[in-house]
């Protein structure tokens, strides 16, 4: 039993250590691929990013409607109305900003993200290029990665928009808030490092969200069922880590 | 090559649009009445009871804000609370005879120190301390004394 443990904390431990080392590959090569493939970075931006836009957007703005009429209905009690943009502000840009965009990021780039490295693993596509003598790593993994690291912080900060307009037509078009003190409100309470501290959550999630999944895409098990559980625990560990990175950034940060 | 141009279109669309929320997100959703004074001076004042002051907390006159708190600490030896803060130099004209009082923006909002003016002919400037203060006012001592309205009793100095 304490064995079992044993040897479960040792693979674990070996996992780790091999994806730091994965981690430092990517970036050992980040700048060759920056100034010879940029085209292949803008490319994997496009496909992270831009067709990410309208699950992040419409999601967005739901769950700003939603942060409005919670926080209306729950500030009403006290009579502070005019508190919703505050209450939406805080909420969308150091929480659910970051977090709900990298668990769609997750869902939406990241599986594409480890089925693709996945399936021209299984393919022999990988093997092929070095064949040619191209690196892969080089040519597919790092562009994957940059695309969704530089994605990330640009699809949590109109996420975040999104949502604040969403807030402001529930709370002031359709609950009758005072417009002006619903900025007003927010504009004096939120400081330069709250936005700072959603900007830095958002990168270091995009970070852990590529790296999971172009990792898990490259060590898949080159069959159909090994390319489903990649995609699988592409997203099951992204969201652990994510919540897991979000609850220690916080407390670092406050 | 049309497929190129396009991807390349959208990502830069994407780009624009990012760059364009974290800009407004920075700049639209923070203080607008950033205090951004280059060149300050220091100004102390002693207070009974400084409430929920905390750094970074505006310095006001007649309403504009005109400088910021920079250190809220106790001393130990005339137990009250030291107040430092900067005033923007443009502002070196206040006499030094002018009053400090806490204030509240708002019925809940955050507390902020309030400038009224002296008469005096001589001005405050770096290093200066304001003589006349007054201490914020917490409302359980403003409770008490209109339920007991005892009038002279002068406790409540609890700190938090």
């Amino acid at each position: 039993m304490l064995r079992d443990i044993y040897y479960a904390f040792l693979e674990f431990l070996q996992t780790f250590g091999a994806l730091q080392l994965f981690f430092l590959q990517l970036l050992r090569n980040t700048p060759k691929v920056l100034v010879k493939n940029f085209r292949l970075v803008v490319h994997q931006v496009y496909n992270a990013g831009a067709l990410s836009l309208v699950i992040v957007m419409t999601c967005g703005l739901f769950v700003g409607g939603v942060l409005g009429l919670q926080g209306h209905s729950n500030l009403a009690r006290f009579n502070a109305e005019d508190s919703v943009g505050v209450f939406a502000a805080f909420s969308l840009l150091k929480e659910l900003g970051p977090v709900i965009t990298a668990l769609l990021f997750a869902g939406r780039a990241g599986t594409s993200l480890a089925s693709e490295i996945g399936l021209m693993r299984a393919t022999d596509q990988l093997s092929a290029m070095e064949m040619m003598a191209t690196n892969p790593v080089r040519r597919v993994l790092v562009p994957r990665f940059l695309g969704g690291v530089i994605a990330m912080p640009m699809l949590a900060a109109v996420f975040s928009v999104v949502g604040l307009y969403g807030a402001h037509v529930v709370g002031v078009d359709l609950l009758g808030v005072d417009g002006g003190a619903f900025w007003q409100q927010i504009q004096t309470t939120i400081d330069k490092e709250d936005v700072y501290e959603g900007i830095i959550k958002s990168f270091v999630f995009g970070v852990v969200a590529s790296l999971l999944a172009v990792w898990e895409g490259y060590n898949a098990i080159p069959t159909a069922a090994g390319v489903g559980r990649a995609t699988t625990r592409t997203v099951v560990i992204t969201a652990i880590c994510v919540l897991i990175l979000d609850f220690m950034i916080t407390a670092v940060a406050i | 090559m049309q497929q190129t141009r396009s991807v390349e279109l959208g990502t830069g669309l994407f780009v624009l649009l990012g760059v364009g929320a974290l800009f407004f997100l920075t700049t639209q959703t923070t203080g607008s009445d950033a205090f951004s004074g280059d060149e300050t001076y220091r100004v102390t004042a002693r207070f009974e009871n400084v409430g929920s002051l905390k750094a970074r907390a505006p310095v006001a006159m007649s309403g504009v804000t005109i400088g910021r708190v920079t250190n809220v600490r106790f001393d130990p030896e005339q137990l009250n609370a030291v107040v430092e803060f900067v005033i923007d130099a443009r502002y070196n004209s206040i006499p030094d005879d002018s009053d400090a009082s806490i204030l509240t923006a708002g019925l809940l909002g955050s507390q902020y120190i309030g400038l009224q003016p002296g008469g005096s002919d001589l001005y405050l400037k770096d290093g200066s301390e304001i003589m006349f203060t007054q201490s914020a006012v917490v409302l359980e001592n403003l409770i008490s004394k209109y339920l007991f309205s005892s009038g002279g009793s002068d406790d409540g100095d609890e700190d938090e």
